[in-house]
């Protein structure tokens, strides 16, 4: 079995040369031959079949593509209706119709994209069945009930999300509008329920409790509420809404970048803000919930809390925190963008905030990114006295990481008021006193994260992870919940200086955008992964050992390409879901006469318009 | 200053400040090239950031550069162009062929620090209480068995400890001990470096398996004794 893993490694390496178009007609073959497993069966009758396998491709490698992406594409569409149903919700209250015409834009994403995310789990299943009979056997046996609960989740959840969506245009007025708005709530409550039907299945492989002998129904709900069950259900829920808005800004980038008239643009550019919005949103409260998961995992199992954090797949936390600094960098700049090109004027007015937040980003990032036990030649370890570096060493442990998380998303959080901000003058009389109050608040804030880190390396770890992390969690939303308010109390009564303008941003703000689409993808890959071999040797952690021959861990720049192999294939389907879903759109098109062509008359793909990106005359 | 300038000089600034200010503060050593990198690369990230935020300064930014790569009205400067033009491939061929080349040195040691314990460890707790007799009587066995490596002062420096590498644990370091549970180290003290398991092999760890010589109550005497020693307190979840 070991020549198969060595054969998808090399082709690996050599698609790196060419493209990557060997590797996908070679998958794709993979996939299309699945048939050919049946003749890769064990063809002693003898004993019950405990695993089959497909030849060159392995069952595992086609078990992890088809269960990421069918994972993928469940955040994708429990995250849009979310979405969806709060842009509906503002359309609502407000009368702001562009928003409404943003929510029907995702919903009818929705069915195509649902049938998809259907379809692979169709195929996971089938695939699963096929290839670990003895391991589904043995789910099976214990949540038998709650397949059935899923099923008839499924079953109402595509009802109502077809009333939803074909009921969109005739639910516009007065009661119906409210019954449709009711509609999209429960459309949101039982996808909810969706995500942590099966989600109790995988998080008792991972942390299963014992089963006391009982009725079937018992049983079963005994192994759902598992330690990390609503830790994970928890997480997942913000990191659907995260891949949502962020899928959204990603899809407008690429309309905005492709744009040939002003009404287009305009357009586009809105609704890349308000998904960069969303995916921000979501972006500060994740760090927080995957602090709880990974608590309960060390409080569940010290093995598996050492195994993921200091062992061996504690270099993925390494690449997490590449990602999600890359992620924090690319939202402020799209921020920071909208204040330089949409508020004329304002540049010159924040350039030096910036300059600073970027400068708080970047120190954050470069304590996040420092390892505790450091890639070092022979030479240098012997100069340190080891791996661990004497002075930076105390860089690579949880009380500094939580410190500069903390951190990071307090500058962002500051990022989006500044840019709330931006073009208006306050006038109340209030507003000097209000603003030093603010400052005084973040400043205080930030004194009081620092502290907290800094006394972490003087306590007991369970002081710190109890009391001192929680703190610096609390002291963070604390100024998210008292700054908000009070500045839309302050904006209430402001002048506006300089009104927004849409539509002028350069084209690497909608790069930026499909660059955080991407780096959220491939984040889910990464700690899909982690979450996933943190059970090691086990199908069931403890209880059910994988004996197949692939019951062993990958080499991490292994696991590195399979999980890049997943983001580009999830890429490519969302590309195809928008695609199928705006064909018609477009058919339907007028010519656009009326509408303004712009000057260049070429999208910014060609690169024309970089002529948005030319310095005013001075 | 053109901006060009100012990047150079911000990463001079930067790679000065890891190579040569970082190692000589007291108790600092010099950092490893893999972490040098890593902050040139954030300084070089960050410059980009800034000088892309406004069409002005990005045109400060890039316009030379790009007038210069194309060749547009820089007079006097096109053999400076060709000679641009060719090394650049030249110096990334050099590199690359640098980076993989066989070589007389050894490999990075990208050693997983904390070995994951097996499940039968998981979860013990200590059977011997924590008086202040037991106490003394673990730092007892510890100056006898351990102290040699890790030192009277439990900072990983006995008199034997220059002899390994990597060095014996410092414990009285907060991100040692004080990270683990109490049944991590009695594993670790009972089983030794040839206990370890294959996880990320090849382990380096000259441990002793204390298991032939010592009953397990000694190693959780010890182990008090060390946390008491080195004033910190074990991962517990209560």
């Amino acid at each position: 079995m070991q020549h198969q893993g060595g054969w998808i490694q090399k082709l690996l390496r050599s698609s790196s040369g060419h493209g990557g178009t060997l590797l996908g007609l070679v998958m794709a073959v993979g996939l299309l031959s699945l048939p050919a497993l049946a003749f890769g069966a064990d063809a002693t009758p003898a004993a019950p079949v405990e695993y089959r396998d497909v030849p060159y491709v392995g069952s595992r490698n086609i078990i992890w593509v088809v269960a990421q992406l069918h994972l993928l594409l469940a955040g994708f569409v429990l995250g849009v209706p979310i979405f969806a149903w709060l842009c509906e919700v503002v359309a609502w209250k407000t009368g702001e119709k562009r928003y409404d015409k943003l929510a029907k834009e995702f919903t009818k994403l929705l069915t195509s994209a649902y049938a998809t995310t259907a379809l692979f789990g169709g195929i996971l299943l089938f695939l699963l069945i096929s290839f670990y009979p003895k391991l589904m056997n043995y789910l099976t046996d214990i949540f038998f009930p709650s397949f059935i609960v899923y099923c008839i989740l499924f079953l109402v959840e595509t009802a109502t999300l077809y009333l939803y969506w074909y009921g969109w245009d005739a639910m516009q007025d007065g009661g119906k509008k409210t019954f449709h708005i009711f509609l999209g709530f429960l459309l949101n409550f039982f996808a909810f329920f969706i995500m942590v039907v099966p989600n109790s299945w995988a998080t008792f492989q991972s942390s299963p409790v014992v089963l006391a002998e009982g009725s079937d129904m018992a049983r079963a709900w005994a192994a759902t509420w598992n330690p990390t069950w609503w830790p994970v259900n928890i997480h997942r829920l913000i990191a659907n809404v995260v891949l949502g808005g962020y899928i959204c800004g990603a899809y407008a980038g690429i309309r905005y970048l492709s744009a040939t008239n002003t009404e287009e643009r305009d357009h586009y550019d809105w609704m890349g803000y308000v998904g960069n919005f969303i995916g921000v949103f979501g972006l500060l409260a994740l760090p927080f919930a995957g602090y709880w998961l990974m608590r309960e995992i060390y409080q569940y199992n010290q093995q598996m809390g050492i195994t993921l954090m200091g062992g061996f797949l504690s270099w993925l936390f390494i690449l997490q925190a590449m990602l999600i600094g890359v992620l924090f960098l690319g939202s402020n700049y799209y921020f920071w963008l909208g204040i330089t090109y949409r508020i004329p004027g304002s540049e010159i007015k924040y350039r030096k905030p910036m300059l600073a937040m970027l400068i708080a980003l970047l120190l954050c990032l470069g304590v996040w990114m420092t390892p505790h036990s450091l890639v070092a030649s022979m030479e240098e370890a012997r100069k340190m006295g080891g791996s661990h570096h004497p002075l930076l060493g105390v860089f690579g442990v949880m009380s500094a990481k939580m410190t500069v998380a903390n951190l990071m998303i307090l500058v962002t959080f500051m990022s989006f008021i500044m840019y709330w901000r931006a073009g208006k003058q306050e006038t109340a009389g209030w507003a000097k006193v209000a603003k030093a109050i603010m400052g005084a608040i973040l400043a205080s804030a930030a004194i009081a994260v620092i502290i907290l880190g800094v006394w972490g390396y003087f306590v007991p770890a369970i002081i710190r992870i109890n009391y001192f992390s929680t703190s610096q969690v609390l002291v963070v939303l604390g100024v998210m919940l008292t700054i908000t308010p009070l500045t839309a109390l302050l904006l209430r009564s402001a002048k506006t200086t300089t009104e927004m303008v849409w539509g002028k941003m350069p084209p690497r703000a909608g790069y930026s955008l499909v660059l955080n689409a991407v780096m959220v993808v491939l984040l889910m890959t990464l700690m899909g992964y982690a979450r996933s071999s943190s059970r090691v040797h086990w199908h069931v952690y403890g209880v059910v050992r994988d004996t197949s021959p692939y019951a062993f861990s990958p080499a991490l720049g292994y696991a590195a390409a399979l999980m890049s192999l997943n983001t580009f294939f999830f890429c490519m389907l969302v590309a195809f879901i928008f695609w199928v879903a705006t064909m018609g759109d477009k058919a339907k098109a007028p010519g656009g006469a009326s509408k303004v062509e712009l000057p260049q008359g070429m999208p910014a793909m060609a690169g024309a318009s970089s002529a948005l990106d030319e310095p005013k005359a001075h | 200053m053109g901006p060009l300038i100012k990047l150079i000089i911000l990463n001079v600034i930067a790679y000065v400040i890891c190579k040569f200010v970082v190692p000589n503060v007291p108790g600092s050593a010099p950092l490893p090239a893999s972490l040098v990198f890593l902050y040139l690369m954030l300084t070089t990230s960050g410059f980009l950031i800034f000088a892309t935020l406004s069409a002005e300064s990005k045109e400060a930014f890039w316009g030379p550069i790009q007038r210069f790569l194309t060749g547009e009205n820089i007079g006097g400067l096109q053999a400076v162009r060709y000679g641009v033009l060719i090394l650049f491939p030249l110096l990334v061929g050099w590199q690359t062929y640098n980076n993989t080349a066989v070589s007389d040195a050894p490999p990075s040691e990208n050693r997983t620090i904390h070995p994951a314990p097996p499940g039968e460890y998981t979860g013990l707790s200590s059977p011997v209480a924590k008086t202040p007799d037991n106490i003394q009587q673990g730092k007892g066995f510890y100056a006898a068995f351990c102290s040699p490596c890790h030192g009277g002062n439990f900072d990983g420096k006995g008199p034997a400890a220059r002899g390994f590498n990597p060095p014996p644990a410092n414990f009285s370091d907060p991100t040692t001990i004080a990270m683990l549970q109490e049944s991590y180290l009695f594993w670790r003290i009972k089983k030794g470096g040839v206990g370890l398991p294959i996880e990320g092999m090849p382990w380096k760890s000259a441990m002793p398996r204390w298991e032939v010589e010592l009953p397990d109550e000694w190693i959780w005497k010890i182990i008090m004794g060390e946390y008491d020693g080195a004033h910190q307190s074990p991962r517990t979840w209560e």
